[in-house]
């Protein structure tokens, strides 16, 4: 068997102002081709403005062991969210 | 259905693993590419994940035999959109398996030689304009009942898979039912055609969701682990209480003399298809299961010298890049 | 028949035929990917012949609709290149037939933006993005696979040699083309040659590929005049069920 073309994940901004968001992934020999294939797989209903690819196996991920530590601390950290603070009604929409 | 009989692998794992598994999707959890899971959960995964993307594949074949002659401009437009359509759900389908560790080359391999199966359905032949209808209306509303529920399967990236499918799919069954309403409207001569690919579509859209699986043991595990949602016979009965007003509005007779409403379960008695076709059909007796193949074949054969040469000269540039640094 | 109308089928059929041929390899490509990216391409050109074939039938006047200019016409009323109705060969040659009309019709559509008819210039407006676009792909591809392995070199040169003398009848002037030209509707196909020509030979050289010598060029696909063989097969396989059933609704 050939080598298999790599992996790549598929970051696509779908309106003016958004967040890139990862939309799926694809396989091509290289970023060139990887965006033009984004284009016409995952753009055929108007979904976006710009693509990122990425190839996969240059993503860093946390592994789930580690989601205690990572993700736990912050849920403590309620005074992040805005629903914390308790403001008066007089003060007005804040 | 698009996965048929999907046997369910056992497993051997660490007992105190597996009820601490089992409790995440009973509350409702998504388990994901990296998180702990059973080796029978992997393994069946793959296995109904790889067939439902393999019937996606095969499935742009029976409908691809009329994009060349589709009788207008749009119509043309809009069944090849709908193929298309079918090979981007493959592929989303390919990359939801390839999570967990299989490549897309490997499991093409494994439809390629048989080892892997696709749904029953498609390797029936469409041989009339009217069948492109009736594939839209029968074969897509039977995966239609499947998918949605699958929405919610416990495996996130097949989850997130058919969400997307799903969304895409919508406009594919309505557009089979158009086509249905115009030659059921039509000339005579469109409303045989009409009537005929009725006839010949009705019992194997119902094999699709395939045979009973009230006793299965396979079933079982796989519902317990989220990853089929419905039995087969519950989807079958939504698809044909569905489906019989559907044909009655188009004024066509779906070819079964004992389909009856049946008030007491609310719902229509109707007659089992004949299992036995169901069972050559999937040992590769249906009628195009060998020119299924063969094309699937010889288009990845033809294909290799491409995907090769772009793969060299994306490590030809690679390697100029490189030097020049 | 009127110059206009004359023209806007020879634009018409070429997206016709080409956006048919480029459609036979659904299901069949080399990998999903190209799969998906071939179809959209085919699905574009259709698009293009709807408006192109529907401002055929609006000025002829007669009452036809695009669907009959494209179900109904016989191979010798077709004006298409001789190009895009040549088969799809393998991979190779189906992409090298595309980056040869692709760089045509990119150059055509730049100068049709500016036509004196606004109703071609809008159709040319909305087809140059798609366009841009399908030269920007088909050029990729002749330069990966040109510049890839020893066979995919050898097979996109043999596809170079075998399509070449099918690229110059683009740039063949008639009176039709000296009627548009003279009113501002359209170019005159000579003056588009050089253009072309620079466009093509860039890609070729970053494609290692070598342009034949001789610009002998087939003639006959957008006069009428003498079609390949091969149109009034592909046209038997498309117009089959509006010939077999006249008068039919779909």
């Amino acid at each position: 068997m050939s080598k298999q073309w790599p992996l790549w994940e598929i970051f696509i901004r779908g309106q003016h102002g958004l967040n890139h968001r990862h939309v799926g992934s694809l396989h091509a020999p290289d970023a060139d081709t990887a965006i033009k294939h984004a284009r016409d797989v995952y753009t055929r209903r108007n979904e976006g403005v710009s693509i990122w690819a990425v190839e996969a196996q240059h993503i860093a991920a946390s592994s789930p062991s580690e989601k205690g530590p990572l993700y736990e601390p912050s849920e403590s950290k309620v005074y992040r969210h805005p629903t914390f603070f308790d403001i008066p009604d007089d003060v007005g929409a804040m | 259905m698009y996965a048929q009989m999907v046997k369910s692998e056992a497993t051997q794992d660490d007992p105190d693993k597996l009820v601490a598994f089992q409790a995440r999707i009973d509350a409702g959890e998504k388990i994901e590419p990296k998180d702990w899971m059973p080796e029978g959960y992997r393994k069946t995964l793959i296995r109904q994940i790889g067939q439902h993307a393999h019937s996606e594949i095969v499935g742009q074949l029976p409908e691809g035999n009329w994009i060349t002659r589709a009788p207008t401009l749009e119509r043309k437009a809009i069944l090849l959109a709908k193929v298309q359509d079918e090979a981007g759900h493959g592929l989303y389908l390919y990359c939801a398996a390839e999570t967990l560790g299989v490549s897309r080359d490997e499991l093409t391999e494994m439809l390629l030689d048989g080892r892997m199966k696709y749904s029953s359905i498609f390797n029936y032949p469409t041989l009339t304009w009217a069948d492109m209808g009736a594939v839209g209306w029968l074969v897509d509303g039977a995966a239609i009942m499947n998918q949605v529920p699958l929405q919610r399967t416990s495996f996130g990236p097949y989850s997130r898979a058919m969400i997307r499918i799903c969304k895409e799919e919508s406009f594919h069954q309505r557009q089979g039912f158009d086509i249905m309403m115009k030659m059921a409207n039509g000339t005579e001569a469109q409303k045989r055609m009409a009537q005929d690919a009725l006839n010949r579509f009705w019992y194997p859209s119902l094999m699709m969701f395939g045979p009973s699986d009230k006793d299965s043991v396979h079933s079982a595990q796989s519902m317990a682990w989220k990853i089929k949602m419905n039995t087969n016979d519950e989807l079958r009965q939504k698809f044909v209480d569905q489906t019989v007003p559907q044909a009655e509005y188009l004024g066509l007779t779906v070819p079964d003399p004992d389909l009856r409403w049946n008030d007491d379960k609310g719902g229509y008695d109707f007659s089992e298809p004949d299992w036995a076709e169901f069972f050559d059909v999937i040992k590769g007796n249906g009628p195009c299961n060998v020119e299924r193949l063969a094309a699937r074949n010889k288009a990845w054969d033809d294909g290799a010298w491409v995907r090769d040469g772009l793969m060299a000269h994306a490590d030809k540039k690679r390697a100029r890049q490189m030097a020049a640094e | 028949m009127s110059a206009l109308f004359e023209f806007c089928l020879r634009m018409g059929d070429n997206t016709l035929v080409l956006g048919h041929r480029v459609s036979e390899w659904c299901g069949h490509a080399p990998v999903l990917e190209e799969d998906i990216a071939l179809a959209n391409t085919a699905l574009d050109l259709i698009g293009q012949t709807q408006m192109w074939l529907g401002l055929a039938a609006d000025v002829e006047g007669q009452g036809r609709s695009a669907d009959d200019l494209a179900f109904l016409r016989d191979a010798w009323d077709f004006r298409n290149l001789l190009l895009v109705e040549q088969p799809n060969g393998d991979f190779g040659v189906t992409m090298m037939r595309q980056f040869l009309f692709d760089a045509w019709h990119l150059g055509q559509l730049e100068t049709l933006i500016d036509s004196a008819d606004d109703r071609v210039s809008a159709i040319a407006q909305k087809a140059i993005k798609e366009v841009t676009y399908h030269f920007d792909r088909s050029s990729g591809l002749v330069i990966g696979l040109g510049d890839g392995s020893d066979e995919s070199h050898a097979r996109m040169q043999t596809a170079l040699d075998l399509l070449w003398p099918f690229a110059g009848e683009g740039f063949e002037a008639d009176a039709t083309d000296l009627e548009l030209a003279g009113a501002g509707i359209a170019p005159n196909p000579a003056g588009l040659r050089a253009a072309f020509d620079a466009r093509v030979e860039q890609v070729l050289q970053r494609a290692t590929l070598s342009l034949p010598e001789s610009r002998f060029a087939h003639r006959g696909g957008r006069t009428g005049a003498r079609h390949s063989e091969h149109l009034g097969h592909m046209l038997a396989t498309m117009q089959v069920l509006q010939r077999s059933y006249p008068g039919a609704t779909w």
